[in-house]
Parts: C-alpha cells; structure tokens; sequence
C-alpha cells in the first residue's frame, strides 16, 4: 500500500493530541508542559512538510524552517525563566506562580 | 514502495511510542530522552518526505541544540520528581476527554477532506525535480530570494531570544573583583605613583 498524505496528518494529528494531553497531565512540572509545546510545534511541522511534499510546494518547508527557528527561540527564553523563577523560588511547581495574581 | 510503507510504520510507531512516554515518564530527564527518540524518527518521516534539509536541522539543531539544553537545565536544577508527580491523576479524566475530542475532531476533518488536483498548479514555489536540483539548493535558491525578508525575521528573533536568555539568567555576585578597563586606561603617572624624597639613613 502506498503512504499518502492522510497517513502523515494522521501522525502528525495523533502527536497532537499527545502533546495537549501531555500539558493536562504534567501540569504541575513546567519542564515536561515545555518538552509537551516542542511535540505540538513537531506535529505541525510534520503537516508542514507532508503538505509541501505532496502539493509540490516548496513553501511549506520553509514555513517549517520558521517554526523551527521560534521554537528554540522559545525553549531557549522559556528555560531561562525556568532558571531565574527556581532560583528565586527553589521550587518550579506551577502552582506557585500566582504572585502577580493574573 | 513496499520500504517506504515499512519505514513510515517504523518511524511513526516508534514516534508515537517515544511521544507517549515523554509525558508519561517518571524522571524528566528520561522525558527529555524519549524526546530525542521522538525527534529522530521525525527526522526520518522527513527524509520520506523529501525534506533532506530540513530533517538535518531537526538533528543538528534539535536533538544537538535544543534538547541539549533541556538536558542541562532538568540537571542543573535540583527537583524532587516524585513530588511533582503528585495529584497527576487528578488531571487524568480531563485530560484524557480533551485529548479525545481534539483526536476525534482532527480525525474526523481529515477523513472527509481532500485534496483538489489543481491545488498542485497553484504552487508559489515549485519543487524542482531533484535531479536537477538537491532539496538543499532548492531551499535555499528561494530562501535567499523570495523569502529573504522572512530569514531575516528569523535571525531577528533569535538574536532577541539569545539577549532575553542572556539578560535573564545574568547575575552579578557581590563581593566579586571584576576587571574596569575604562579605569585602567584612565590611569596616568601623575595620579598613580608618589615620588618621596628618602633620607639616608632615616627611611619613611
């Protein structure tokens, strides 16, 4: 049997759904809802590039390319807040970030 | 056709698989293995698909990168697991019936969703047949060009990421003797050294 685009958006939709769950059942350990955004961010990478492969469009792969230069971006910023916030505090419990009260 | 069926099961079962157990691991640091797992098979489904370049920079930058910092951080920083782990099944059912909904909505839009054949004409940006071109030098033909603005929002961004990690974890200890270049250049004769007449035998 021949791998079609349906197979790809089934993968990328399964990982998905795993990242978001991830987020409800970590949600007490920051690190982990982080590692959970990076497999959202693959899922949709994994769209990205299925589509431009098989529409022949090379745009879809440099829209990935961009989602790969935020993401660090965003693990990078994401981390060092990590770092300040477990200094300060000594603890990363997510439930203890109400001191702005938002 | 038959290998690329095969290696697409094998990436995608073991992506999944690692996925799964990213989340649902007790040690972060095991998480951020899986992690690694699950992006190498992601570079794999994209070498099925054709993204040479692409499934590099998931490597490279990725699993070399990102996931080494992860890494670093769940190391450096000293936290009780277990503790965390508490009252995780409290958000299970939730969870769970969200997840299925979101998969369920998802499944449901991609079975009865196609593709027009025209859509292919409508490319902005071709992919040229690769024998003529390699993915790489595609990329980058249209990078460079088309989409040259964009790269460079991209360089943007992770200059701004880099000064805001920096600016963040930056602290300056007291106590710590640190190097004034400005000061030492400014330093002249005149102020630095004192000439004292010494009279023999008497000393200062």
């Amino acid at each position: 049997m021949t791998i079609g685009l349906s197979h790809y958006l089934t993968l990328a939709a399964i990982l998905f759904t795993i990242g978001i769950f991830g987020i409800f059942l970590n949600r007490k350990n920051v690190i982990v809802i982080l590692m959970s955004i990076e497999l959202i961010l693959l899922a949709v990478n994994i769209n990205f590039v299925a589509f431009s492969a098989f529409l022949g469009d090379l745009t879809g792969q440099i829209f990935a390319l961009l989602v790969l230069t935020v993401a660090a971006g965003e693990a990078a910023i994401g981390l060092a807040i990590l770092v300040v916030y477990f200094r300060n505090r000594g603890s990363i419990a997510v439930e203890d970030i109400n001191l702005m009260k938002g | 056709m038959a290998a690329t069926a095969f290696f697409f099961y094998l990436f995608a079962a073991i992506a999944v698989a690692s996925a799964v157990m990213v989340i649902t691991s007790r040690n972060s640091v095991h998480s951020v293995l899986y992690l690694i797992l699950c992006f190498f098979n992601g570079a794999g489904l994209f070498i099925l698909l054709g993204a040479e370049f692409l499934a590099m920079i998931l490597v490279v930058v990725y699993v070399g990168a990102v996931m080494v910092l992860f890494l670093f951080v769940v190391m450096m920083l000293d936290i009780d697991f277990a503790e965390m782990r508490q009252g995780m099944l409290n958000y299970l059912p939730v969870g769970a019936t969200i997840g299925l909904i979101l998969l369920v909505e998802l499944i449901l839009a991609l079975g009865t969703w196609a593709v027009s054949p025209e859509a292919g004409r409508a490319a902005a940006a071709p992919i040229p047949p690769l024998d003529a071109l390699s993915n790489t030098e595609a990329l980058g033909r249209i990078l460079y060009t088309k989409y040259v603005y964009y790269f460079q929002a991209a360089g943007m961004v992770l200059l701004v990421a880099m000064i805001g990690a920096i600016v963040l974890t930056l602290r300056h200890k007291e106590g710590v003797k640190r190097q004034n270049i400005a000061a030492q250049v400014a330093r002249r004769p005149a102020n630095a050294i004192e000439i004292r007449k010494v009279r023999p035998g008497q000393g200062i």
